[in-house]
């Protein structure tokens, strides 16, 4: 599916990459013992170390080491036995010891590949370049006083896990699902919660524009910071439709660094040229090299989860289910460990069924997760049973469906509270047949005359006089014997 | 190697030591002297040779556990701050 | 008097009961408040809190098993930060900074009982070679040239710490040696000076310099004290990443440790145009004396080449400042220290603090490191540089593997004259061009005062050893200094002059 933007002077394409923030889940700092909790009072969860105090030293931490060499098996990626940690100079307010420790010219992992799928059903792979491991930065607060910003250093020196796609990525929605793909799949590590709001992943986007496949690259423009994927998307088209013009203007797109402002719609830049940064890379004295053992690696492998693409494949060919449902299923952890609880030697398909429409539709609703879900895979896989067994038809099982997110009783319960539990006595549906075709001789002579469209009507008006109770199958058998 | 008035302007800028005219002069005649000194260093072949990386000998990187086991020391974060405000630093206002 | 004493004599004495703690620590406080007036070695005294001190050594003193440093007073380089004593590497910028901790070294030493009398001067930064950047005021060398008053340079830049020690005005100190700032004040003072290995005592609580270079080390009036001083500073600590998990032995077993079969190394690259003078001949003399003196301990006496020498005292020039420019961008006026007054935007901010904040030499320092790592010339300075200095540790593991130890004047000359201090800054760092190669090779290296030159002045011989081999210099400075008889005393010292 190919994304192009119809300019004055012809047909452009569009060139993204992106760079992609993801904060590691662990207890304490990447190189302190200070604690990585969210909120918290303004600079408690700070050590002297990344107040960057005279005489303190750097000591990295063991669980973000695993947790990104887990990442980059997860992104089918090269683990670099051997990385290094550099410092990444320059001054700002929330950085406290002048220099970010990063990974510059040996990071921990290599190329990988991941591989996002399409609103058309088309696959793409996206090219990794590289994931390095680094230290975020305080926080600024600039409302709090005419004539001072304020500073917070609570996340200073939070572990991030930097991950550079290649400029693989050729339009909006493309962008949109790389993002959400390595949302999923860090989800599914347990190596970053993804949450955008709170700022634990954001995306650094590199935007250029080119008028065909065939010509090289032009210059590109950073947008900085953008913390949601419909902002990544919103600030690809934007940022591209300003580039077009200023080719087919004649002018020279500056290769600058700028801000996404989702109010205004517009990119704005943030830094020209001229004060451009000279981070002065080098390695940081205080840091040796980082060493970690290949059989090592094999354990952390052997220990990761199913990962979604697995997952999904193992879904449609186990469960007999459609791709795109698979793919639903899949996209948290948590949904998918619910389904196959639903799906545990029941009716898969039809487990599926209820899960992505009326359980999605109940969530979706109440704006809960699947996390609180009021029913319980065990609970919705209890009314699959009685499905299964025929003490409820299909139509008794919604009412029982509602009933259940409602007062969170058990289908079970709730059948015999509300005595619901289907009529199977044929003795009863045939004298309800009888009365049905009594009271409608008319429509019984029409049917009779060929209408067989009657047929439904019938149906309809015995399951209402039974109160929607009897089996459909054994009423429908019945109906045809009379007619 | 000598060193012009810009480079040593660009220096003094991204090392955020503001030096006035006369000062920016001096020293870029004594870096540019400390410059002509090191060129002694053309003179030897390096080719092929590794960066040094790390003094010591027998010290490999070792990690620590990952617990909380520092922080939560507000008051000595904040002991030395020349200006604060409530459990702040603060800076002239910064635009963004 | 108790200021004449050596550590080891000291902790006989309070344990033999014949003067307390507190009297050992009353005198040198007394010294102190007498001579630090003149000889300016202390930025800060804690005369109180030592004598305080000083009460508990003797309580513990008196339940016995007291660790070796028990009531031994000393004097801790400002480079330290310690817990509640203001720390200020002798700069403006943090001329008020209380750290609210202690630097592993000095914990271990306090630990080990030692009682501190306060911080003593050096080179701001410990950048200096002359003692003559502090913003506290320099240093006097507390020897004199015979016949002349000229004040004299203690060295640098631990050249508080030196001076402290020669005046007995603490009975040993700390140091920090970067290029020589160690060996170099104590050959300049007449006192033993041990750079350990790198990685042998732990940076952390120290400010830093430059962190591939910076090593804690003893200043001493013997090869003894300093082990014993050694023994309680060195050691593992995790929270230094580049700190060696290496046990650490009883270092004053090695003293007085025969040296039979020792085979011990002349570099050949060791001269310098300085000692062609008639200043130097002194220096080649003592280097000469200090060959024999081994040879008739049994020593083997052999030629080795240390070809990269002449490159390595660039080769620092170039890591050091790149380093330091980085280390010393913290100093920014936001979390701590001096900030300047109307300041209008953050980097305005930036910009006079670190202007007003820092000094001359400091200033220079960084400025050259920023170039060197700034965008285009990182390869042709820097990362040049890190190869040369590959090549200056091959260097040392060639030489190590024909000989145990290396022997070489610390300094091309004698302490100079204050007011002989040299315009160009090129021929002040010369000062370190014999310091300076162990430092780039990581190696442990020691000055041992050896003779007096022609105008009385002291001069140091300096023993450079294979990694973490402290002991083998140790060994061997203990039989030189015994052999050299080293027993001349500055004229300004506790209890002569004031
Ligand atoms: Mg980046
Ligand atoms: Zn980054």
């Amino acid at each position: 599916m190919s994304y192009t933007i119809e300019g004055n002077t012809g047909t452009w394409e569009i060139v993204v990459g992106l760079e992609v923030h993801a904060q590691v889940i662990s207890k304490s700092k990447l190189f302190s013992g200070a604690s990585t909790l969210f909120g918290g009072e303004p600079n408690s969860h700070v050590s002297l170390i990344d107040a960057g105090f005279p005489g303190m030293l750097p000591v990295i931490n063991q669980a973000c080491v695993e947790q990104a060499v887990r990442t980059g098996l997860g992104l089918k990626a090269r683990i670099n036995l051997e990385s290094r940690f550099d410092r990444k100079n320059y001054f700002y307010a929330d950085l406290p010891t002048g220099y970010q420790i990063s990974q510059f010219e040996h990071p921990i992992i290599g190329t990988g590949v991941v591989q996002i799928e399409l609103s058309d059903g088309s696959t793409r792979d996206i090219g990794i370049t590289r994931l390095h491991l680094e230290q975020d930065a305080g926080k600024l607060m600039h409302d709090q006083d005419p004539k001072r910003s304020f500073v917070d250093l609570n996340r200073a020196g939070v572990a991030l896990m930097e991950i550079v796609s290649e400029p693989d990525i050729r339009s909006p929605e493309e962008a949109g699902a790389y993002v959400r793909k390595l949302r999923q799949i860090l989800r599914y590590l347990g190596t970053c919660d993804g949450n955008m709001e709170e700022g634990s992943m954001r995306a650094d986007v590199n935007v250029s524009v080119r008028k065909s496949a065939s010509e090289p690259f032009r210059t590109r423009c950073e947008i900085k910071n953008v913390n949601s994927i419909r902002f990544v998307m919103q600030a690809i088209e934007i940022e591209a439709a300003r580039q077009i013009e200023i080719w087919e203007s004649g002018g020279e797109v500056d290769q600058e660094t700028r801000l996404f402002d989702p109010h205004k719609g517009e990119t704005r830049s943030l830094r020209s040229k001229e004060d451009a940064h000279d981070y002065r890379y080098f390695p940081d004295p205080d840091l040796l090299p980082l060493v970690v053992e290949q059989a090592w690696v094999d354990e952390l492998e052997r220990g990761l989860p199913e990962l979604p693409d697995d997952k999904r494949d193992r879904f449609i060919k186990q469960y007999g289910i459609p791709r795109y449902d698979a793919s639903v299923l899949v996209a948290e952890q948590a949904i998918a460990d619910y389904y196959e609880e639903v799906a545990k030697g029941r009716d898969a398909r039809l487990a599926a069924n209820w899960v992505t429409g009326d359980l999605f539709g109940a969530l979706n609703r109440t704006g809960r997760s699947i996390q609180d879900s009021p029913i319980s895979a065990q609970a919705l896989g209890g009314m699959l049973d009685l499905m299964a067994d025929k003490t409820i038809n299909g139509k008794i099982a919604k009412e029982v469906f509602e009933d259940m997110l409602e007062t969170g009783d058990s289908a079970a319960d709730i059948v015999e509270r509300k005595g619901l539990k289907q009529v199977t006595d044929t003795g009863a549906i045939d004298a309800a047949v009888a009365d049905v075709l009594a009271r409608n001789a008319d429509k019984v002579e029409e049917y009779r005359g060929g209408k067989d469209r009657l047929f439904g009507f019938f149906v309809g008006q015995v399951m209402k006089a039974m109160a929607g109770k009897a089996n459909p199958a054994i009423v429908n058998e019945a109906l045809k014997k009379v007619l | 190697m000598s060193l012009d008035l810009a480079t040593t302007r660009r220096i003094a800028k991204l090392a955020r030591i503001g030096l006035d005219d006369q000062e920016i002069e001096a020293v870029r005649a004594q870096l540019g002297g400390i410059l002509g000194w090191i060129e002694i260093l053309d003179e030897v072949d390096v080719e092929g040779v590794p960066p040094m990386i790390g003094t010591s000998t027998n010290a490999a990187l070792l990690p620590r556990e990952d617990a909380v086991t520092d922080g939560d020391c507000q008051d000595k974060v904040l002991s030395n701050a020349p200006d604060r405000e409530g459990p702040f630093f603060t800076v002239p206002k910064v635009v963004e | 008097m108790l200021t004449d004493l050596t550590i080891a004599q000291a902790a006989e004495g309070l344990r033999k009961k014949e003067f307390s703690a507190v009297e050992l620590t009353k005198a040198h406080t007394d010294a102190v408040e007498a001579l630090n007036g003149r000889v300016n070695a202390y930025i800060t005294v804690t005369p109180d809190k030592a004598l305080e001190a000083a009460k508990k050594a003797d309580s513990t003193l008196s339940a016995g098993e007291a660790p070796a440093l028990t009531g031994i007073p000393l004097g801790i380089k400002d480079l330290f930060c310690t817990n509640g004593v203001r720390t200020t590497a002798a700069s403006k910028i943090i001329g008020n900074f209380v750290p609210p901790y202690e630097s592993t070294v000095t914990a271990k030493l306090l630990e080990n009982g030692a009682i501190f009398l306060g911080k003593t001067n050096l080179d701001e930064f410990a950048m200096g070679s002359g003692n003559l950047t502090s913003a506290f005021g320099s240093v006097e060398n507390p020897w004199h040239r015979k016949d002349d008053a000229s004040v004299l340079v203690p060295g640098g830049s631990s050249g508080g710490s030196a001076a402290a020690v020669a005046a007995h005005m603490a009975m040993g100190a700390t140091g920090t040696d970067t290029g020589g700032s160690i060996r170099q004040p104590a050959a300049y003072c007449g006192i033993v000076g041990l750079k350990p290995t790198y990685g042998r005592c732990s940076r952390w609580g120290t400010i830093a310099f430059a962190s591939s270079l910076d090593q804690a080390g003893p200043m001493t009036r013997t090869v003894e004290d300093a082990a014993i001083m050694l023994t309680a500073m060195a050691g593992h600590d995790p929270k230094d990443s580049t700190c060696a998990d290496v046990a650490v032995p009883d270092y004053r077993a090695a003293c007085g440790r025969s040296l039979k079969g020792l085979r011990v190394g002349i570099p050949q690259e060791y001269d310098s145009p300085l000692m062609a003078t008639e200043k130097g001949n002194d220096i080649l003399a003592a280097w000469k004396k200090g060959a024999k003196i081994l040879e008739e301990a049994g020593c083997e006496i052999i030629d080795v080449f240390l070809p990269h020498t002449r490159y390595a005292l660039a080769t620092y020039y170039i890591i050091a400042p790149a380093e330091c420019s980085s280390n010393l961008a913290r100093y920014d006026g936001v979390r701590f220290g001096k900030r300047a007054e109307g300041a209008t935007s953050l980097d305005d901010l930036y910009e006079k603090t670190r202007h007003n904040g820092f000094g001359e030499e400091v200033r220079r320092r960084i400025l050259m490191g920023t170039y060197v790592l700034s965008a285009g010339y990182y390869d042709a300075y820097y990362l040049k540089a890190q190869k040369v200095r590959t090549l200056i540790q091959r260097d040392f593991t060639q030489a190590f593997q024909k000989v145990d130890v290396l022997l070489t004047p610390t300094a091309p000359t004698a302490a100079f004259a204050r007011d002989e201090k040299p315009e160009d800054p090129v021929q002040m760092y010369l000062n370190d061009i014999f310091t300076v190669p162990a430092s780039m090779a990581g190696q442990p290296a020691m000055s041992v005062p050896v003779a007096l030159d022609d105008k009385g002045l002291p001069l140091g011989l300096q023993l450079i050893g294979k990694h973490f081999d402290e002991e083998t210099i140790i060994a061997v400075g203990s039989a030189l200094e015994k052999a050299a008889g080293f027993t001349a005393r500055p004229d300004l010292r506790a209890g002569v002059s004031a």
